[in-house]
């Protein structure tokens, strides 16, 4: 009974900011408004005891990333911007197609609601005390190779960002 | 404990490991070794190492698998596949990667533009396309897909003084992390359906359930278009011109050929594999895009007088040329689709290499007014650009006629008798505006009389990319056969 | 009567309210601590007129801070102006939650109890630029900046240093980890032959840098900023940053003893004939000589109520004295006095530190953290991860 309260709280809390995001016109409040939606996101692994995802969401996303957005927002002259002409004069025409999306996923899921049976976790998975410990195991064996593809994909990144910012390389 | 890294992972890892080792090493050496401008040839050479290397591992992988006749090694608990498939891919990768790499020395010094992180972008976005060819596992080939992506849209806005680079580049990458999204969210739908993320596991939960279930058909279409806008099918094909047109012309000859056959080679693993048990919903979808394609790619290559954004609309519709094979998706079809794609490299490449040879620092050399009479001032060029349009057309004895031959006789074993139709009527509209570029390189009087900028990697790579393209034409069974016994799996 | 005092909920309550109620007053306290140390640094009195060597200094701020006018600029973003400071007062006192204060006093311990002291303080930078954004004035804007960047800078080097503590811990649970400390005998401050010193001082320093304290306080450089991002705040909303960043040193040396220096155990915990000299003695000498100290000093005073006041300090002190030598008292609260007594030296280090240095210029910060602070704390956990495997096998 909490949990489907904190569910539906949580839930409310990701889209009503996500759609605040994308509508309000001053950047810093749309960021602001992204923070709550990340956090709402991370209220929803939290309720399903994924503690660590819970965390690094936070910290990364609230705590780093959307830091950086802020500091960026400030650094560029946003007084320009909000009084600039706003190119989302078919914003109805995104409205129908967002809506149309949505009713047909939701057809979708409804009709699949007999048809959606989730795969159990994996059988032999030993419930371990703690998430952390649960996905540092699995982050160190079956996705090794993805945690290390991804750590030359993220060098990539920081090469591409300083060949891009800097201006004589 | 079990042990995480076995030798056999190692063996099937070595390709990559070398592209991203040697990517790697470019990246510290140009900075702590070879600082001064002139020490630049020797990051060359460490490229071509990183791919003889690379290609050393390929090669002993092929040689393993055909010495203990077996058709296919996984490792790392089925994260990666070596099959004939991945080591035809890999071989493309490699080919494209080192032709880029050969006629990019001089093309960047004419740019202005020459920093030793280029060539470490592309052995890095090679490493991509090595997962994108062999991953056998969601999470691996998504890390691939965005590996080799991220690496485009750096080196697409490479120019960093060029406006037109620049916009590119921001069009290409919020276009790009917009379709990655889709993708993702369909992969994590078949994650949920599967409960794993190995595509063999996945593969298995679809099968047994309806081809017309609702959630399979959410996970779908949403990984569809993630893959589509990748190969830039319509409607999904808007970043291509831009992309291709403002990027270094030597980037825009590898998004078109290399991440244009890594996104193919994640499209049929995807397509075959896991979502083969849902045949029938995507036939007639992916026929629709295929047609849409071809026309919107044909008909709008013909009103363009920029060659690089015409050769971007002819790619576009050689990719729903190459998606009508897939949907004949008999042995016939599926060869022809590996068949086309080896051919289209060479033949997109070798297009290229010519736009290249255009620039100087004075011109620009992307309009068709600067090819005007090209013949009588370099016949050579203008005689391998005839192979290359033709082959492109798809004009006997080239090899772009093998590779649409293929094609077409798939669709017809497959009574997709409409489809052939189409397709050989848009031939007829190819022939038409690759034609336009004849006519101004053999017709035309000498507009521009400065000398094309040449360098010994350019002409080797015009020679090898036009031998091959008459070559395939000429005498294909080597290359059928090679694309045959990739396809034994 | 009994049901409810046994209620699972009842203890972390009981010590949330505690804590909530009590901190503003301690961290007043802590503020006094600091002038009255500035000023012995610095060679003069500090605050002596209200109460008997401004003991009552704290509380008359306090009302003073509460009864000011409450001003919001006119160009101000009000609503952002107004959650931000509560944002940051939120985040630091949420901290609180995980902390150990002893083997039995905290009020929840959640086994990612770091991660979430780690989060709390990323999202608390948010209430600092946000609110300097929010002033719509020059000097808060750029103290907002100068503080994104060298929160997020720092607190890199901030959690690669607390990374050492967790591989030696093996979990994320902050009460566990001071276990794994009783259980190996020994703090990890001197685990691996000493190494752990390292990532201790990384952490030591990253953590003044991360509370803003001098000699990394750039965002609020009273000398170039006025007062940095919260220039235009003022009472109670004031107050709020203020307790904030008092509640943000309270928590990062509490992080620093928890992990390194051994939480509420104290010195030796295995060594059995210590048990009394440290236990017992210690706090009695400790409270007792503070006492007795008390005495000459009040009779030097003119005010009669000053003198009287500072007698009856004394009084208390020696009461509490006497408390620590009652086994049961003694038992129930040792675990809490060596955790505030070891947070003490912590919080008096980091004054010390601000009497001591002088302010780095920007570049130096950066370059500090980046080229110094990470890397350092990077090569910590390697050597670390390999003694620690070479000394485990």
């Amino acid at each position: 009974m909490l949990d489907t309260f904190f569910f539906y709280a949580f839930a409310l809390l990701t889209l009503g900011g996500g759609i605040l995001t994308v509508t309000r016109r001053n950047a810093v409040h749309s960021a602001m408004w992204l923070i709550v939606s990340l956090a709402g996101a991370a209220g929803l692994y939290l309720l399903q005891g994924a503690e660590f995802l819970f965390a690094v969401q936070i910290v990364l996303y609230v705590g780093g990333i959307m830091v950086l957005f802020l500091f960026v927002i400030m650094l560029v002259n946003l007084d320009e911007a909000a009084k600039m002409r706003q190119f989302n004069k078919q914003w109805w025409v995104a409205l129908a197609c967002v809506s149309g999306v949505g009713a047909l996923v939701a057809y979708f899921l409804r009709q699949g609601a007999g048809a959606f049976r989730l795969a159990r976790p994996p059988q032999g998975a030993p419930i371990l005390e703690g998430n952390t410990e649960r996905i540092a195991d699995v982050l160190f064996s079956e996705y090794l190779l993805p945690f290390e593809i991804a750590s030359v994909l993220l060098l990539v990144a920081i090469v591409g960002s300083v060949l891009m910012a800097k201006r004589k390389v | 404990m079990s042990q995480y890294y076995t030798t056999t992972d190692h063996f099937v890892l070595v390709p990559a490991l070398m592209l991203a080792l040697f990517g790697c090493a470019v990246l510290l050496f140009e900075v702590l070794v070879f600082p001064h401008p002139r020490q630049r040839k020797w990051l060359l050479l460490f490229v071509l190492l990183g791919l003889a290397f690379a290609g050393a591992g390929v090669w002993r992988q092929q040689n393993f698998l055909a010495s203990q006749g077996i058709e296919e090694l996984t490792a790392f608990g089925g994260t990666l596949t070596v099959d004939g498939f991945a080591i035809f891919f890999n071989w493309i990768f490699l080919a494209a990667s080192l032709i880029v790499t050969l006629i990019s020395y001089r093309y960047l010094e004419v740019e202005g533009e020459h920093h030793g992180e280029y060539y470490g972008l592309i052995l890095l976005a090679n490493c991509g396309m090595f997962f994108l060819a062999t991953g056998t596992d969601l999470i691996t080939l998504f890390i691939g897909l965005e590996l080799m992506a991220l690496c485009f849209y750096i080196l697409v806005g490479f120019l960093r003084e060029d406006r037109r680079s620049n916009e590119a580049a921001l069009k290409y990458l919020l276009l790009g992390a917009f379709s990655s999204g889709f993708l993702v969210y369909g992969f994590s739908v078949l994650y949920g359906l599967a409960g794993s993320t190995k595509l063999r596991a996945v593969a298995d939960a679809l099968a047994s359930r309806e081809p017309w279930d609702p959630v399979v058909f959410l996970a779908l279409a949403t990984t569809a278009v993630g893959l589509l806008f990748k190969i830039s099918a319509v409607p999904f094909h808007m970043w291509a011109p831009d992309a291709y047109e403002g990027a270094p012309t030597t980037v825009t000859a590898y998004l078109s050929v290399g991440s244009k056959a890594a996104s193919f080679a994640l499209l049929l693993r995807v397509f075959l594999m896991p979502l083969g048990a849902a045949r029938e919903v995507w036939e007639p979808l992916l026929a629709a895009v295929a047609v849409a394609t071809m026309t919107v790619g044909n008909l709008a290559a013909v009103t363009q007088t920029n060659i690089k954004r015409l050769l971007a609309y002819s790619s576009i519709s050689h990719a729903g040329y190459i998606l009508l094979g897939l949907i004949a998706g008999n042995e016939t079809g599926i060869k022809g689709v590996l068949v086309y794609i080896l051919v289209y490299t060479f033949m997109n490449l070798g297009a290229f290499l010519v736009v290249v040879a255009l620039r100087r620092k004075d011109l620009l050399g992307e309009d068709l007014d600067d090819l005007a009479g090209l013949v009588y001032k370099s016949p050579g060029y203008a005689i391998l650009m005839l192979i290359f349009l033709l082959s492109l057309a798809g004009i006997p004895p080239t090899a772009g006629f093998i590779a649409k031959y293929y094609i077409f006789l798939a669709l017809i074993e497959t009574r997709h008798y409409v489809l052939a139709v189409i397709g050989t009527l848009y031939v007829a509209v190819a022939i038409y505006y690759y034609f336009r570029i004849v006519r101004s390189m053999f017709l035309a009087p000498l507009a521009d009389t400065g000398p094309l900028t040449t360098s010994f990697g350019l002409r080797l790579a015009l020679v090898v990319t036009g031998v091959l393209t008459l070559g395939i034409g000429i005498y294909p069974e080597p290359f059928l056969g090679f694309a045959q016994t990739s396809l034994a799996r | 009567m009994e049901s409810w005092l046994e209620h699972p909920l009842f203890a972390p309550v009981v010590t949330t309210l505690v804590i909530v109620a009590l901190f503003p007053l301690v961290a007043g306290y802590i503020v006094l601590v600091e002038r009255k140390l500035l000023a012995d640094f610095q060679v003069r009195l500090g605050p002596m007129r209200v109460g008997p060597h401004g003991l009552l200094q704290p509380i008359a701020d306090a009302l003073k801070l509460l009864l000011k006018e409450d001003v919001i600029p006119e160009k101000a973003d009000k609503g952002i102006f107004w959650v931000a400071p509560v944002i940051s007062t939120f985040t630091a006192l949420t901290a609180f939650a995980v902390i150990p204060f002893s083997n039995y006093i905290f009020v929840t311990d959640v086994n990612v109890g770091l991660l979430v002291i780690s989060a709390m303080s990323a999202v608390g930078i948010l209430g600092i630029i946000l609110g300097g954004w929010a002033s719509n004035s020059h000097y808060p804007l750029l103290g907002a900046l100068r503080s994104a960047a060298q929160l997020v800078s720092y607190e890199v080097a901030l959690a690669l240093a607390l990374l050492s503590g967790v591989m030696m811990a093996g979990t994320l649970s902050m009460v566990n980890i001071v276990r794994a400390q009783q259980e190996r005998q020994i703090w990890f401050l001197f685990e691996n032959y000493g190494l752990m010193i390292v990532p201790f001082m990384v952490y030591l320093i990253s953590a003044v840098a991360e509370t803003n304290r001098a000699p990394f306080d750039l965002p609020e450089a009273e000398s170039e900023l006025v007062a940095g991002f919260h220039t235009e705040y003022s009472g109670f909303r004031w107050a709020l940053y203020f307790l904030a960043e008092y509640a943000n040193m309270f928590v990062v040396a509490a992080v620093a003893v928890t992990l390194f220096w051994g939480g509420w155990l104290r010195p030796f915990p295995n060594v059995a004939w210590l048990e009394w000299p440290l236990n017992y003695a210690f706090p009695a000498l400790l409270f007792g000589v503070s006492g007795v100290g008390c005495v000459p000093l009040a009779r030097r005073l003119k005010s009669t109520v000053q003198r009287r006041l500072l007698l009856a300090v004394a009084g208390l002190l020696l009461l509490v004295a006497a408390a620590f030598l009652t086994p049961a008292v003694n038992q129930a609260v040792i675990g809490l006095f060596w955790f505030l007594l070891k947070v003490a030296v912590i919080l008096y280090w980091m004054i010390w530190f601000r009497g001591t240095f002088p302010r780095f210029r920007y570049d130096q910060l950066m370059n500090i953290g980046w080229k110094y602070m990470i890397p350092i704390a990077m090569g910590a956990i390697l050597v670390n991860a390999v003694v620690g495997m070479w000394k485990g096998s």
